[in-house]
């Protein structure tokens, strides 16, 4: 058998066989749309966002995130991605070990329905809370005599991403601990660990990458989702405006400036979740062996 | 289809995988590839088929340059190690390929095809599984199916990957059988490559042994078994038994019948069945040069026979005979007997 | 998997994924449904055939076919290209891919409105040389939708094609195959179920989407409306009602398409073996 992978090794050596190279000229053309599809759609607007932000000079730039608004929505943004990741956090660890873990009925289809926000428009995301807890919804009128605000207020905007991002993690986890299988938790309980120790020394080491990656794209939407948040918040300045929608409120008023820079702070972001991205799938793949 | 190779070479990086290759295979035959894992046997192959293009050397077919001649015109059929059937295609679209993608003018009509097709999936026993995807056959079922999907574009030359490397022990003794007749009936000239050296010398009808890169010898499978070049080959096919002369004394040599006055190097190479045991223990031990029986196995008709050379110096490996059953039954043998070693053939490497 | 009985932690696991679950989704989901069952029949026809909604629904579900297409040809040619070739500044090109995933849909949209705009860096170029205005057109919903789809497309494919055994393509060149033979018979027919599911990500997310195409598309009743925005409209002018019976709409012809698709890639599956 060691010959066997060994003789594979050296056609690998090549990556693609000679006599299956393509003409210089498919070659050549191919490469090219990539790089011009690529160079049209991803990197002119990235670099116009930064391009517009400081059209009018850096301190018009600083000027414009330093009004109360930019720093209101920005806190808000943070505060929405600090209370809904945790939560989705627990959740996908839970429903990852809930479902890998076991069998039981009805197993595909409560993995159907963790997927399910994703297939959802963001508008439709937003709609739903409003019915919910909207002046007219269910629980609209007691809330509203309790002087309880939902909608247009922040626990709207909490609830509406709490929905968008729900699958990020449980999504990450399951095929990954599928793949894992339980031996090594059945070997650590078999030689007397706890539930917990068994979770925190086995388990969690080998999904830390995994889990870090679902976190940053949870992370990543939370701050950055705008339609259905846009539902829910109202636009009240200064009060329920997350950044997203500081930008289409700024962009609306035809105050550019004050449009691209918080949009070239959400663009910073996304570089950012791009570079971290990288970083952890190549953790996870020279762990894994790859 | 003659085959003549002439000075290949191909590095990857700064690793020669072959090396200045000559070689003539004429029409007609059945040769083996053998070497151990990295000898550059499936790179040859690779060479031979186009798959590969060679730093240096021509590849000719029949006579005809094909060095530059891409893979899809060379008129070769080529079965993978792994067989590479289209997993999308039936068994009969696989087998079908090769003349569905011929070139209008000579591609033959539907029923041509259907009737070429079901010919050759009798000729591989297998038509009863024409409307099967390749993901519901067993591995020697694709191996054959990739053989008669190979044979479809009548090939000229026939090469063969590693044809037995995936299949199970039992059903590679079948399809090795079965190889042998169907090259017997179809006379194409056909190449396999293996590192498995019993493999080798039963199917083939010439074997040509690599390693490094190099060529060490061709020829038909009694003759390099009987008269190895080398000692790489004498090591390589069947099983050798490794004297250095340097380490074992000299009465124990004599004792055994490797004299030294016919020595033409430091090693002596035995062959197990050219040892021969004499249970007289005490005859041995007063020549000062005997072997102790450790233990035997069953190899069916043979028994194959664990030693421990006993001399003045001590031996560093065991020492390996193999008789007849009868012949062992006869001698009465017990673990720890002391036996005298009576070689009677052995040839020589420096 | 085989079932573990030492494995802890079952009841309370099931227990907190279906509370949460029912909490954060399935309730309010539900509502629209209810929501929906208090419009009559003719009310409920009465507002998805009004000849603004239809109109709505013509632009979204023209526009994001029309862009799941064209994010399928190109996303296959970038697929194919990262797998297959080797090109200077590779690996920064294949990591910007995911930038539509990562960046907000807010900051697109007035990107790519400040880009297509008649006065803007290529809209100018696009009026004055062909005479094509792209902002405020459903051409501008289109370059939006393939701008948020592409990815999934990418995404599905490449990694289809970087496990692509090639000695099949080997086996094809020995038994004479040309090179677009080897691509039409041999390569495609492999990849087209994972291209099948990058066009229906493609086409699902564009049906839905809102935040990157409001800015870009003009919203001009009848011609550049999209069904997201009339759902808003109708939520500003607090006619519930009508928000619910089209987002439920909305929500039950994507399923549809979404399961006719799932069928056909299972057909084509079975058909080529896959299964």
């Amino acid at each position: 058998m060691n010959a066997v992978t060994q003789s594979q090794h050296t056609v690998k050596l090549t990556a693609i066989p000679q006599a299956l190279e393509d003409p210089t000229w498919v070659r050549r053309g191919l490469i090219f749309i990539t790089v011009g599809f690529i160079f049209l759609f991803l990197c002119l607007p990235l670099s116009v966002v930064i391009i517009e932000a400081f059209s009018k000079g850096v301190s018009a730039y600083w000027d414009a995130l330093a009004q109360p608004e930019a720093q209101a929505a920005i806190g808000l943004t943070l505060l929405t991605a600090l209370a809904t990741v945790p939560l989705n956090t627990v959740f996908g660890i839970t429903a990852a070990w809930c479902i890998t873990r076991f069998e039981f009925l009805g197993k595909s289809l409560l993995t159907t329905l963790i997927d399910l926000p994703f297939s959802v428009s963001p508008v439709i995301s937003g709609l739903i809370f409003v019915l919910l807890f909207g002046a007219q919804g269910w629980f609209g009128s007691w809330f509203a005599e309790h002087d309880i605000k939902i909608i247009f207020a922040v626990p709207g905007i909490i609830l509406a991403t709490l929905f968008i991002t729900f699958p990020f993690v449980a999504r990450e986890l399951i095929p990954l601990m599928q793949e894992m299988g339980s031996e090594e938790e059945e070997a650590a309980l078999s030689l007397g660990a706890s539930g917990w120790k068994t979770f925190f020394l086995i388990t969690l080491p080998n999904i830390k990458w995994g889990l870090l990656y679902g976190v940053l794209l949870c992370n990543a939407r939370a701050m950055g989702e705008f339609g259905a948040v846009s539902v829910v918040s109202g636009h009240i300045r200064g009060l329920t405006n997350t950044l997203p929608l500081h930008v289409e409120v700024s962009y609306n008023e035809y105050d550019f400036v004050g449009a691209f820079a918080s949009a070239s702070i959400l663009a910073g972001l996304a570089i950012v979740t791009l570079i971290l991205k990288s970083v952890l799938e190549w953790k996870q793949q020279r762990e894994r062996g790859y | 289809m003659s085959i003549l190779l002439s000075d290949i070479s191909k590095n990857f990086g700064a690793f020669a995988a072959l090396d200045h290759i000559n070689l003539e295979i004429p029409e007609g035959e059945l040769v083996a590839l053998l070497g151990p894992s990295g000898c550059g046997k499936t790179t040859l192959l690779r060479i031979i088929a186009g798959l590969e293009k060679s730093d240096s050397g021509r590849v000719l077919l029949n006579g005809e340059d094909k060095t530059h001649e891409h893979a899809s015109h060379r008129g070769i059929g080529f079965v993978f190690q792994h067989y590479a059937l289209f997993r999308h295609m039936t068994v009969f679209e696989n087998v079908a390929f090769g003349l569905r993608v011929k070139n209008k003018k000579i591609r033959p009509n539907e029923a041509a095809i259907q009737k070429k097709v079901h010919t050759l999936l009798e000729l591989v026993q297998l038509d009863w599984l024409h409307d099967r995807h390749p993901d519901q056959l067993s591995g020697g079922q694709r191996q054959r199916i990739a053989l008669a999907r190979a044979l479809a574009v009548e090939p000229s030359v026939l090469l063969l990957d590693e044809p037995f490397g995936a299949l199970d022990a039992s059903v590679r003794k079948d399809l090795r059988l079965w190889l042998r007749n169907l090259h017997h009936d179809l006379n194409v000239t056909s190449i396999f490559v293996t590192h498995d050296q019993e493999e080798a010398m039963e199917v083939a009808s010439q074997v040509v042994v690599l390693n490094h890169g190099r060529i060490e010898q061709q020829g038909a499978p009694s003759d390099i078994y009987d008269n190895p070049s080398n000692a790489f080959v004498s090591r390589f096919i069947g099983q050798t038994n490794i004297f250095d002369t340097a380490e074992i004394d000299q009465d124990w040599l004599k004792t055994s019948g490797l004299t030294l006055a016919k020595t033409q190097g430091q090693f002596a190479h035995v062959r197990p069945h050219d040892i021969e045991l004499v249970k007289s223990a005490d005859l041995a031990a007063e020549m000062g040069a005997y072997a102790i029986l450790k233990d035997w196995q069953h190899l069916g008709s043979l028994i194959r026979i664990e030693l421990a050379g006993k001399g003045a110096q001590p031996f560093n490996q065991p020492i390996y005979a193999e008789m007849p059953n009868e012949r062992f039954k006869q001698l009465q043998l017990n673990r720890g007997d002391k036996v005298a070693v009576k070689i009677r053939n052995a040839r020589w490497f420096h | 998997m085989r079932q573990s009985y030492i494995m802890p932690g079952f009841r309370p696991t099931l227990g907190f994924t279906l509370v949460y679950l029912g909490l954060v989704v399935l309730i309010p989901l539900s509502t629209l449904v209810f929501k929906s069952l208090s419009l009559s029949w003719d009310d409920y026809v009465h507002i998805i055939t009004s000849n603004r909604v239809m109109a709505s629904f013509r632009v979204s579900f023209s526009t994001s076919l029309l862009a799941a297409l064209i994010a399928s040809f190109f996303g296959f040619i970038i697929a194919w290209t990262f797998v297959r070739y080797h090109f200077f500044g590779k690996r920064i090109l294949d990591a910007l891919i995911d930038l539509p995933f990562a960046l907000p849909t807010a900051v697109a949209g007035i990107v790519l409105a400040t880009i297509y705009q008649p006065n803007g860096y290529i809209g100018q170029l696009l009026i004055n040389t062909f005479g094509i205005k792209v902002a405020y057109t459903p051409t501008g919903i289109v370059i939006a939708l393939i701008f948020i789809s592409m990815p999934f497309v990418v995404r599905t494919v490449q990694p289809v094609l970087q496990e692509f055994d090639s000695t099949m393509e080997e086996a094809a060149s020995t038994l004479g195959a040309t090179k677009l033979q080897i691509f039409t018979k041999v390569i495609f027919p492999n990849v087209f179920p994972a291209l099948l599911t990058g066009f229906s990500l493609a086409f699902a997310r564009g049906v839905g989407e809102y935040g990157s195409v409001i800015f870009i598309a003009g919203n001009i009743p009848y011609v550049s409306e999209i069904v997201p925005l009339m759902i808003i409209t109708k939520l500003e002018q607090y006619e519930y009602a009508g928000a619910t019976a089209i987002a439920l709409t909305l929500l039950v012809i994507s399923f549809v398409l979404l399961l006719i698709i799932n069928l056909l890639q299972l057909w084509v599956r079975k058909r080529s073996g896959q299964l």
